[in-house]
């Protein structure tokens, strides 16, 4: 796993230039995507460039549930892209479907067709959150969520005077 | 032509620099933003309006045993509508100011919570609402059924 890592920071670590793909995006998430690369937030600086074919990316840009029509076709752009690549599942729709998970017009996320790597969800995502992916995966900041189990104590613990409310079981 | 190019390299020498040293320094959204949902365990009472009205089908309402109810967040697809937060009558979910939620793992975006529910008296188990015309009344109320079609 460290080997991988020292890899993928040798492979990514100059320059990630990415191909933007709509696979049934509402065109939220890909107004979001080309604000990332606005001088205002300016992806440049970390050597991140839009390309126009996939062929010289490194990483795809995932938005939208992915539509039964635009499957085979996800599925070739990503066999086009050569290795080493990350795959970002951009939005609420390419992390998990959004609110068209159980259609019949759509597969419901990125990660039914092909392995993603990174998940940012949003709805749309502020440029800020995809920003932040990207600091995720190039190492330069540590994730911050995680599954959250939380319970209510019941009668008998609380006769026994033990609060666990609110506690975070790993 | 020269003079022109020369006006344009001043006005932009004048703006000075606009790009935010984003991911180095924080920039938190507007007042008002809906992040990441959260839930105050304390004042969960596991009516389950939530799940009822739940456009992306996210939350999940099981009863599991006698006196727990669970409802599990699979918030990877939330599209934070904030409708949850607004048929909650204790406030107990929120949607938060959090928005840096990129992870590598998709059993991240998950958020459980068991609620301690006051059992009937005579056959001890949470129970849903007998008639229709309570089941109406209940927050949130959807016909198709419980809400939660994860």
């Amino acid at each position: 796993m460290a080997m991988l890592e020292k890899a993928c920071q040798k492979a990514f670590g100059k320059a990630l230039w990415v191909y933007h793909a709509n696979t049934g995006a509402c065109n939220g998430c890909d107004i979001e995507v080309i604000n990332v690369l606005t001088p205002y937030y300016d992806a440049e600086r970390f050597g991140i460039k839009l390309v126009g074919s996939p062929r010289h990316a490194d990483v795809l840009l995932v938005c939208g549930p992915v539509t039964r029509q635009v499957a085979p076709a996800l599925q070739r752009l990503y066999d086009a892209t050569p290795n080493p690549k990350l795959v970002f599942a951009i939005g609420s729709c390419a992390t998990g479907g959004g609110c068209w998970f159980d259609t019949y017009s759509t597969l419901g996320g990125a990660d039914k067709v092909i392995p993603v790597d990174f998940y940012v969800p949003g709805c749309p995502p502020r440029p800020e959150a995809i920003l932040y992916g990207v600091a995720v995966s190039l190492g330069l900041a540590p994730k911050t969520v995680g599954a959250e189990l939380l319970r209510q104590e019941s009668v008998e613990e609380l006769a026994r005077g033990e609060s666990i409310v609110g506690e975070v079981r790993p | 032509m020269l003079t022109s190019k020369l006006r344009e390299a001043l006005i932009c020498l004048k703006a000075g620099r606009v790009t935010l040293p984003y991911p180095f320094a924080p920039h938190d959204p507007e007042p008002g933003f809906r992040g990441k949902v959260t839930i105050d365990a304390d004042l969960c009472f596991g009516c389950g309006g939530c799940a009822n009205v739940c456009e992306a089908g996210v939350i999940l309402l099981t009863d599991s045993g006698q006196h727990t109810r669970v409802l599990e967040f699979f918030w990877r697809r939330c599209t934070y509508c904030g409708r949850c937060q607004e048929v909650c009558p204790e406030g107990a979910v929120k949607l938060s100011q959090e928005f840096q939620t990129a992870t590598n793992d998709a059993a991240d975006l998950y958020l459980r919570l068991e609620v301690f529910m006051g059992p009937c008296q005579r056959c001890g188990r949470c129970f849903p609402p007998p008639t229709p015309l309570e089941r109406m009344k209940r927050t949130g109320f959807r016909a198709d059924g419980e809400g939660g079609r994860a």
